[in-house]
C-alpha cells in the first residue's frame, strides 16, 4: 500500500516534461532525487534544480502538484542542493533525444574542467553531425545552454553546457 | 557564534543579490545581442545563489525572515555587501572589469565553502554556485583580455575601468570579528587567506591584456558594516519600491 503510493508518484513523475526542454522529463534530466514516504505519510519528493536561478524551477513545481494532485492527496515538493545537480546524470536515451531535437548533448564529464569551461572540445552539428562547429556565446537561449554554429552547414544551434 | 553565522551567509547572500540586481539592469541594453543574454544569464545564476543564501540566512537568524524579508524589507544600512558589487555599470568595459575582479574573488570563495564539512547546508549551495562562478570567470576573463588587447580605444576604456575599480577590491579581503569567528568554526578561512591566489590570477589576466594592475594601495571599505556607497540606496529604491508599496504583491 505504502509502496503503492510512491511507485504511482513516480510512475506520474515520469511523465512531467521539462518546460523548456519539452521532448524530456523530469526524471531523464535527473532533476528528481528520489521519492519516499515521511513519518506522517507524506509522499515527499526530492527535486534539485539545474542552474540555482533556473526560472524553470517554479514551472516544474506547479506542473508536480497538477499532474499529482487528482491521485495523491498528500505530498511535498523539497529543494534538495546537494549533491549539485550535473549533466552526468542525463541519460544515453535523453542525449539521443536532444540531438533529435536539434540540441547538441553535452559533451564528456563533469570532471573535466575543460568541457566544463567549454575549453577546446569539439561539439558536433545536431543537423549535419559536422564537427566543423563555433561557439558563437557561452551563454544561450536558457542558463543551461550555448550557442554555436556550424562552419559546414551553416546553422546556429543550442549545445546542452557540460556542467 | 550563532549570530556571527548568520552575517556571514548574509554578506556572501548580499554580494550575489545586489551584483544580480545590477547586472539586470543590462537586460535589453547589452553591447550585442549575444552579450545582453550572457548578462541576464549571470545575473540569474547570481539571484539564484542570493535566493538560496538568504534563505539559509534568514533561517539561522531564526526570526522568522525569508528570502523576501531579507531582499525587501533591509535599509540600505543593513546590507552587508561589499562596495564594489554596487558601483554602477558604467559603460560595458566597467560591469566587465567589475565582474572579472568579483568573479576570481567568488571562484576561490566557493571552493572554500564547497570543501569544507562544518556547515553541510552551506556548502552544498556553494558546491551549485561554484560551477556557475567557474563558467562565469571563465566569461568575464575573456572580455577582459579581448577589450585591453582590443582596440587603442578598448585598451585605453577598460584600463580606465580597472583604475577607477581597483581600490574596491582590498575590501573583499579584509577580516573582522565576524570572519574570524567563521573562521576559528572552521567554515571559511580569514578573507586575508585568498589575497595571493586572486592576486595571482588577476595579474595573469590582466599580462594577458595587456593592461597595467594599478599599484594603489588606497582603501575603500565599509560595506559589510553596512556604510555604502549612496549608488545602493538608489538601487535598493527601485528594486524594493513594489514591496514596500504593496506588501506580499505576487504576480
Amino acid at each position: 500500500m505504502v509502496n503503492d503510493r510512491v511507485a504511482q508518484v513516480e510512475r506520474i513523475l515520469d511523465g512531467v516534461m521539462d518546460p523548456e526542454l519539452p521532448f524530456l522529463t523530469i526524471t531523464e534530466l535527473g532533476m528528481i532525487q528520489g521519492c519516499d514516504l515521511d513519518k506522517d505519510g507524506t509522499v515527499v519528493i526530492k527535486l534539485t534544480p539545474t542552474y540555482s536561478g533556473c526560472p524553470a524551477t517554479d514551472a516544474i513545481q506547479d506542473d508536480i502538484k497538477s499532474a499529482l494532485q487528482p491521485v495523491e492527496p498528500r505530498f511535498r515538493i523539497d529543494i534538495v542542493h546537494a549533491p549539485a545537480w550535473t549533466t552526468d546524470w542525463i541519460s544515453p536515451e535523453a542525449r539521443e533525444k536532444m540531438r533529435l531535437n536539434g540540441i547538441a548533448p553535452p559533451e564528456g564529464t563533469s570532471a573535466d574542467k575543460a568541457f566544463l569551461l567549454g575549453k577546446s572540445h569539439t561539439v558536433p552539428c545536431p543537423r549535419c553531425a559536422s564537427e566543423d562547429t563555433r561557439l558563437v556565446s557561452p551563454f544561450g537561449s536558457t542558463a543551461c545552454k550555448a550557442h554555436y554554429q556550424c562552419n559546414a552547414c551553416a546553422e546556429p544551434f543550442d549545445h546542452f553546457k557540460c556542467f | 557564534m550563532a549570530d556571527q553565522q548568520h552575517e556571514w551567509i548574509l554578506r556572501l547572500g548580499d554580494d550575489a543579490l545586489v551584483l544580480a540586481q545590477r547586472l539586470s539592469e543590462w537586460c535589453s541594453h547589452g553591447p550585442a545581442l549575444e552579450e545582453d543574454i550572457a548578462l541576464s544569464n549571470i545575473a540569474l545564476d547570481l539571484l539564484g545563489q542570493a535566493r538560496a543564501l538568504l534563505t539559509l540566512a534568514g533561517q539561522r537568524e531564526g526570526q522568522g525572515r525569508d528570502e523576501d524579508a531579507l531582499a525587501y524589507f533591509r535599509t540600505d544600512r543593513e546590507f552587508r555587501n561589499a562596495l564594489l558589487v554596487e558601483l554602477p555599470n558604467g559603460h560595458f568595459g566597467d560591469t566587465i572589469v567589475r565582474q572579472m575582479l568579483f568573479d576570481q574573488f567568488a571562484v576561490l570563495r566557493y571552493e572554500a565553502l564547497a570543501s569544507q564539512t562544518v556547515d553541510l547546508e552551506l556548502a552544498a549551495i556553494a558546491a551549485k554556485a561554484l560551477k556557475e562562478v567557474r563558467y562565469h570567470a571563465a566569461h568575464s576573463a575573456q572580455w577582459v583580455v579581448r577589450l585591453g588587447d582590443g582596440t587603442e580605444e578598448s585598451h585605453q576604456r577598460v584600463q580606465e575601468s580597472l583604475n577607477v575599480l581597483w581600490p574596491y577590491t582590498a575590501e573583499l579581503f579584509e577580516d573582522d570579528a565576524v570572519s574570524q569567528a567563521c573562521a576559528e568554526a572552521g567554515v571559511l578561512p580569514l578573507n586575508g587567506s585568498f589575497t595571493a591566489r586572486w592576486t595571482e590570477q588577476v595579474r595573469a589576466i590582466l599580462d594577458e591584456a595587456t593592461l597595467t594592475c594599478p599599484e594603489s594601495t588606497a582603501l575603500l571599505t565599509g560595506g559589510r558594516s553596512g556604510k555604502h556607497t549612496e549608488h545602493l540606496s538608489y538601487m535598493l529604491a527601485e528594486m524594493q519600491v513594489i514591496q514596500r508599496t504593496y506588501p506580499g504583491a505576487e504576480w
